[in-house]
């Protein structure tokens, strides 16, 4: 076999594992979402499909395959089922940059745990976050649904409005790096010297507009059930839905992963070379670390939204455009002095 | 160099055929007993007034123009994150005050947007 037939090989199956978990993540954020919020509530929540309710979300996937697909007679037909497809296009693909361990060794061959080891991989993240506006609003602009069309409004004005200090605190980081490559930014974080030390500053403000954009309490006004019945997924029925559903947990799992590559020290456990451990249990160590720290924000994403109530939309813009913005330009340009006093 | 890209061609495709295959799924098993009042817009029970694609609040026409202006500056930056630490001193604050200079700019026209009260939602 050719070289180019075995990395196209070894691409592909990073890709299925990846998109394996990811997809079962996702089952299961629902399913923790549900018992952890009724943790919260002191209830019990779903618990009786399987042991503790763990095969629910399978249940959940057939019951919705086999619900009707309704379309509204006024809607726009196509663009309502395009943009469930471009939400997941989305959501599915962003995790192709994120660094999800070192470096595994099979046989003599050394396989990067990452899909795509561009150097632009910074700019990959946020490019793909930006086109996830375009499934909210297309779809609540061709429901043809009132309800659908502020949720939608409300969900890009948010998205954008955020996508601004964001990009303002990552830009802070890539200062600090001197590169947009993700895993250049992990290695930078050995030992103890994890980014959210050195930018607690930004590390808030990407959290709190890494919740904006994916549209969760307190940011969650788009489907602000008590006034918008669902928001811009009001007319959408059976897997469309679901799709829509998948995306909004995959964005949670994604966004977590990436709060934990950018500021948490990605796969790196500390001291873990003084160890002297075999390169293989290494390996493993570091993939489980990333997935212990990516699940601990997954469940924090959760716990915040049944504790936080929910903002006023003047609230929240003004959040994000006289709080976030300026705090933003400001982290930026004290990072790029100290820097300079460093060197 | 291109070729690091091939990973993200074929991962984009596999999410294209996934949410494809998701949505014609949806029609083959599921029921199709259409009517008159199931297809009509959703309206918390009462009949729909009018259609949807009305005017809308300017505000947030505002917002998406503030945004593409603040954007497109964030993107300007990036270079020069991106080259900074590796540059030597000199060039180093040669490149600051530069940055200074264009974000000063900005940082007034951000006052003025906020004096004009495009931002305010009320």
């Amino acid at each position: 076999m050719s070289e180019f037939v075995i990395e196209l090989l070894i691409t592909l199956s990073k890709i299925s594992v990846v998109l394996a978990v990811l997809l079962t993540g996702v089952a299961y954020s629902v399913y923790a979402e549900r018992r952890v919020s009724a943790f919260i509530q002191n209830r019990y929540g779903p618990n009786r499909v399987g042991p503790q309710g763990l095969l629910q979300p399978l249940v959940d996937v057939i019951k919705l395959l086999l619900k009707e697909d309704i379309v509204p007679a006024s809607a726009n037909k196509f663009i309502h089922s395009l943009a469930p497809v471009i939400s997941i296009i989305v959501s599915l693909s962003t995790f192709a940059v994120i660094p999800f361990g070192d470096t595994i060794t099979i046989g003599d061959r050394v396989i990067k745990l990452q899909i795509a080891d561009v150097n632009i991989g910074v700019l990959y993240f946020l490019a793909m976050t930006s086109l996830g506006v375009y499934g909210v609003t297309l779809s609540g602009w061709s429901s043809n649904n009132k309800y659908s069309l502020l949720g939608g409004l409300r969900s890009s004005a948010q998205m954008i409005s955020y996508e601004l200090s964001m990009g303002l605190a990552i830009i802070a980081i890539i200062l600090m790096n001197g590169s947009l490559q993700l895993d250049v930014m992990v290695n930078n974080q050995a030992g103890w010297k994890w980014n959210i030390f050195l930018q607690p500053v930004g590390f808030i403000i990407f959290l709190v507009s890494a919740f904006a954009e994916t549209n969760r309490t307190p940011f969650d006004l788009p489907e602000a059930e008590q006034e918008l019945v669902g928001g811009y997924h009001t007319e959408y029925s059976s897997m469309k839905f679901a799709l829509f559903f998948l995306a909004e947990y995959a964005n949670v799992i994604i966004s977590s992963a990436m709060i934990t590559t950018i500021y948490l020290g990605g796969w790196q456990f500390p001291y873990l070379q003084d160890f002297g451990l075999p390169p293989m249990l290494v390996s493993i160590i570091q993939i489980l670390t990333f997935v212990t720290k990516v699940v601990a924000l997954v469940f924090f994403f959760i716990w915040v939204r049944w504790t936080i109530p929910r903002f006023r939309y003047d609230q929240l813009m003004n959040l994000g455009w006289k709080i976030m913005l300026p705090l933003g330009i400001a982290n930026l340009v004290v990072t790029a002095i100290v820097l300079m006093l460093l060197k | 160099m291109l070729e690091s890209y091939i990973p993200i061609i074929i991962i984009i495709v596999i999410a294209v055929i996934f949410g494809i295959v998701n949505v014609f799924f949806s029609s083959l098993f599921g029921p199709k007993r259409p009517n008159k009042e199931k297809l009509s817009t959703y309206e918390s029970g009462i009949e729909p007034i009018g259609t949807a694609h009305e005017r809308f609040s300017v505000k947030f026409y505002m917002v998406a123009v503030l945004f593409i202006l603040f954007d497109i500056e964030v993107v300007f930056l990036y270079p020069w994150a991106a080259a900074f630490i590796n540059l030597e001193s000199a060039k180093m604050l040669y490149s600051f005050i530069s940055v200074s200079v264009f974000i000063v700019i900005l940082l007034i026209g951000y006052i003025y947007v906020i004096k004009k009260g495009a931002l305010k939602w009320d």
